[in-house]
């Protein structure tokens, strides 16, 4: 299943449409991060709202990913977690910490224009 | 001896349970009136349903007498059980304990065995038979008023906790994206579960940005709880919702220091009022007095 990745401006967006494989979240991760050096992006909004689970591999991936990003010049917010993903990933330890999240995709462009 | 036995056999199956059982209740329908005033005396002497006036309790009783002599009769404990449960309906909630609807149908059994008793005290072959067949039924019925009873009760106690629950863990929406969240009270595992669950569709529900957890009303919670807290406050945050906990107890904060919590998450204002502020702030909002407002203004003007 491989992730549309939409260009909005100075922004990419990525929604995450269906549960995704170890390998489709690591060809999502290196797509964005390539493509963000070669559109000359700020900003990339990951959207999960569709996933039901987020797991520890998931989590790593995206933080890698937020991380990476935020080397080649972007910030990266998730939006759409769900409450009960939310607290499974709490519970696991998994907080994703210093990645932005923001509720959905409105308030994660919000976030990201207000950071310019 | 052929005859006598011929004679024998007859005689016991004319007095089958039924049969003793349809002359007991006649012999009930004919004593009402007496035996009914005797039982509603008896339950006031006993200070048994001290709630009810006299006439409530008569007509009670009466109802009582004649679902309790249709149950012998019959043998059928459905009316009376649906009977029971209407009466603890109504009596419950004016305070009525168990032991008072248990005493006052077994001293209405007692009643009627007493004028079982006076009636046949002549013939105690008769009296006998005639108990035998009283007292299962009896039994049975007592045990389906007091069983009715308490399972009353019992639907009752689940409802109110149900009610409880629910009340017990508000979201309140108090400007636009600003939740609040009250807590009075001690938090059990249950209600820490409810609470974030609540609290995280709430977030969803309402678009919340900024969540106000107000713990004045909380004087302790062990380790746990407080660990649960703290994960709350992070799922809020992948929901992309800022916590404000406020109104922490010295005795909290300790738990908190000794969970080794990481206070760089915690977002911890002194009291509600101070959490508001924040969270205005963060949200945007300037709140000031009208007053104060226009003085500033001439002041500019001027």
């Amino acid at each position: 299943m491989i992730v549309p990745i939409l260009k909005q401006g100075e922004y990419l967006i990525a929604s995450i449409q269906s549960a995704l494989t170890d390998a489709d979240l690591v060809a999502l991760r290196d797509a964005l991060v390539a493509k963000v050096g070669a559109m000359r992006i700020r900003g990339v909004i990951v959207d999960v709202t569709s996933l039901d689970v987020l797991d520890s591999f998931a989590s790593r991936t995206l933080r890698d990913l937020a991380n990476m990003i935020g080397l080649r010049g972007a910030r990266t917010v998730i939006v759409g977690i769900q409450p009960e993903v939310a607290f499974a990933m709490v519970q696991l330890g998994l907080t994703l910490e210093d990645i932005p999240t923001a509720l959905d995709l409105e308030e994660g462009l919000l976030f990201l224009a207000s950071r310019r | 001896m052929r005859e006598k036995e011929a004679q024998a056999v007859p005689r016991r199956s004319d007095e089958t349970v039924t049969t003793l059982l349809s002359e007991l209740v006649a012999h009930l329908r004919e004593t009402r009136t007496v035996l009914r005033q005797e039982w509603a005396q008896r339950i006031t002497t006993a200070r048994l349903l001290t709630a009810m006036t006299e006439e409530e309790l008569f007509s009670e009783a009466t109802a009582v007498y004649d679902q309790y002599v249709e149950a012998l009769e019959t043998g059928t404990f459905e009316a009376l059980q649906a009977y029971a449960r209407n009466l603890s309906e109504r009596i419950i909630p004016r305070g009525v304990e168990t032991d008072e609807v248990v005493g006052i149908v077994l001293l209405l059994r007692d009643v009627l065995a007493r004028s079982l008793f006076a009636k046949y005290q002549t013939d105690f072959a008769k009296l006998n038979r005639i108990l035998d067949a009283y007292e299962p039924a009896a039994n049975r019925i007592a045990n389906t008023v007091a069983v009715g009873f308490v399972q009353e009760r019992e639907r009752i106690i689940r409802e109110q906790q149900e009610a409880i629950r629910e009340l017990s863990t508000p979201v309140l929406q108090v400007r636009e994206r600003l939740l609040i969240l009250p807590i009075i009270g001690v938090i059990d595992p249950q209600r820490a579960r409810q609470l974030t669950e609540q609290l995280l569709h709430g977030i969803r529900a309402t678009r919340g940005k900024v969540v106000v957890i107000d713990l004045t009303g909380v004087a302790a919670m062990d380790s746990s709880i407080a660990n649960h807290l703290v994960q709350t406050v992070e799922a809020s945050r992948l929901l992309g919702a800022t916590v404000i906990v406020t109104g922490l107890s010295p005795a909290i904060a300790q738990t908190l220091v000794n969970i080794g919590v990481d206070l760089g998450k915690m977002n911890t204002v002194g009291d509600l009022q101070g959490g508001i502020e924040e969270a205005e702030r963060l949200l945007g909002y300037r709140v000031a007095q009208i007053a104060a407002l226009e003085e500033a203004e001439s002041r500019a003007a001027g």
